[in-house]
């Protein structure tokens, strides 16, 4: 364990003991086993708020947690604080559908997204944790010639950009899914593009894994902590009010999606965006059907099947403003219709949960991650509901311009004024309509 | 969600199509207004938790347009006009 800058006396006291220092390895598990588990301890701990940090990170998912850890671990900074309204883990990285992908077109994104993957091959030994990362590869299934062209050029943008992909046909596809509806009258299966490195990973873990990574490095990571204002002076950040207390700090990131607008309203911001509600499903446990992620490619349904057996699966959102992180029935029929039309064979599997999360859904479909025209203030947000498999290059974009006051390489067309300067992002093409993305 | 028609009555939610913040009814003047205030109504939103004067057109009925007050915290609907009605009290022809 390499101490970082600014660690105090107290933490690695705390850590000699064995307590939230310790590191996880097979031998340790046996060791605890034979011992009846009694050395396992907190992970992290639960700090009180102090009076000023040099970097506060607003929200505690995943792309807050990891951006407080990139910036403790790989930017070297200190004093920095995470504060959550709720718990650790508690909006969307923990309510989502857990794929991990890079297969995006445009220049934009798809190295931000290349970047992300290759940090998810290597976050586990990075943070010394187990987040289940699965390269079980990702399948989007192709039903037109005209389909098949755009997936062709999807591919090409992939690689590249360093990702991979692979054009499947039909009888390959037959090989993986026999049981998928080939034949069906409107939408056939004529192939797919496949992305083998893309996949699931354990979505809880990842939030935990950083929080733990972070703590370990000397970040506070202060639940129920809810900011209710901010403290700007003369176009400067100051600190932010909070529901435990006002709050000093040299730079406040703002890494709250879903909550965005409520958020930058403190600083007087209107953002480029929407709060909608995605629903997400999971059957009860069946037999081993799916080893991968499949997407079908005429209507939207995507859905892989967990450790446990459970078909996870989704679609569209629900398509009007939403803070509710619950949905309507209509969309659940919708997705449902999908799932059929591609595999009959879920038709008498019981639908075991729904559950719903809020979901910033951007002008064009892009994120952002970028400074404000507060000085010390930045956001990140915008991430539709793409968010998951970005959380690593998240992260660490954020804590790069934070750090460094500049964008990372692979995030410099994430900016507030693309939409002033006509450099939209949007890999659908579907203009600024949030609800189509 | 079921959206109370001013004129039709009870109508499943799933007969509209969803446009957005009502706001997009006042579009600047575009002989004087600038880049950026027309920047601000196309792209930003105030996106607020609680009430939501939004925009659905209702396509599979009367294709009218209507302004929704909808709480999207509880998705409550609380008032539902034609905008038309909407644009006339705004002093506009239609």
């Amino acid at each position: 364990m390499r101490p970082s800058v600014g660690q105090h006396c107290k933490q690695v006291l705390n850590r000699s003991k064995g307590g939230a220092g310790m590191r996880y390895s097979g031998f340790r598990v046996i060791a605890e086993a034979l011992t009846g588990h009694k050395g396992w301890k907190p992970v992290w701990r639960d700090p009180a708020p102090q009076a000023e940090y040099d970097y506060i990170v607003v929200g505690g998912g995943g792309h807050g947690l990891a951006t407080a850890y990139y910036l403790a671990k790989e930017f070297r900074q200190a004093r920095i604080a995470v504060l959550e309204k709720g718990y650790l883990g508690g909006g969307s990285v923990g309510r989502n559908t857990t794929i991990i992908r890079s297969n995006y077109i445009l220049d934009g994104n798809e190295p931000f997204y290349e970047f992300s993957l290759k940090l998810w091959e290597g976050l586990e030994q990075d943070f010394n944790y187990n987040a289940m990362v699965s390269q079980r590869g990702i399948l989007n299934l192709i039903h037109t010639d005209a389909q098949r062209d755009a997936f062709v050029r999807r591919g090409n943008a992939m690689m590249l950009n360093g990702a991979d992909a692979t054009l499947l046909d039909r009888e390959q596809i037959r090989a993986m899914y026999p049981w998928l509806n080939f034949d069906n009258a409107r939408f056939p299966i004529k192939g797919g593009l496949a992305q083998k490195r893309g996949g699931t990973v354990r979505h809880d873990a990842v939030a935990w894994g950083y929080a733990r990574g972070a703590d370990l490095r000397g970040v506070d990571l202060i639940q129920n902590c809810e900011v209710t204002g901010m403290r700007i002076e003369n176009g400067r950040i100051k600190g932010v009010e909070t529901t435990r207390g006002y709050i000093g700090a040299k730079k406040v990131g703002v890494a709250v999606a879903g909550s965005s607008s409520r958020v930058m309203a403190h600083a007087g911001m209107r953002l480029p965006m929407e709060s909608h509600v995605l629903q997400a499903f999971v059957s009860e446990g069946l037999k081993p059907l799916i080893d991968g992620v499949m997407t079908f490619g005429a209507g939207h349904f995507y859905v892989s099947q967990s450790d446990k057996g459970g078909l996870v699966f989704g679609g569209d959102i629900d398509g009007y403003n939403s803070y509710a992180q619950r949905g309507n029935l209509p969309v659940i029929e919708d997705v449902a219709e999908g799932g059929m039309a591609l595999m009959p064979a879920i038709g008498r599997a019981r639908l075991l949960r729904t559950w719903g999360g809020i979901m910033d859904m951007s002008m064009d479909g892009s994120p952002i991650i970028d400074r404000t025209h507060v000085e010390g203030l930045y956001f990140n947000g915008g991430w539709c509901y793409g968010g998951f498999k970005a959380t690593p290059a998240s992260g660490w974009c954020f804590a790069h311009l934070m750090a460094k006051d500049e964008p990372h390489k692979t995030a410099t067309a994430y900016r507030f004024d693309r939409f002033l300067k006509g450099l939209m992002i949007d890999e659908k093409g579907q203009g600024a309509q949030p609800n189509l993305h | 969600m079921i959206i109370n028609h001013p004129i039709l009555g009870p109508r499943d939610s799933q007969e509209f199509v969803y446009l957005g913040d009502a706001s997009l009814m006042t579009r600047p003047d575009g002989m004087t207004a600038g880049i950026e205030e027309f920047h601000d109504w196309l792209y930003n939103r105030d996106n607020p938790a609680g009430l939501h004067r939004e925009l659905w057109y209702h396509e599979q009925g009367d294709r009218s347009w209507l302004v929704v007050t909808r709480n999207t915290v509880t998705h409550e609907i609380t008032s539902v006009e034609l905008a038309r009605d909407v644009a006339r009290k705004m002093g506009r022809s239609k």
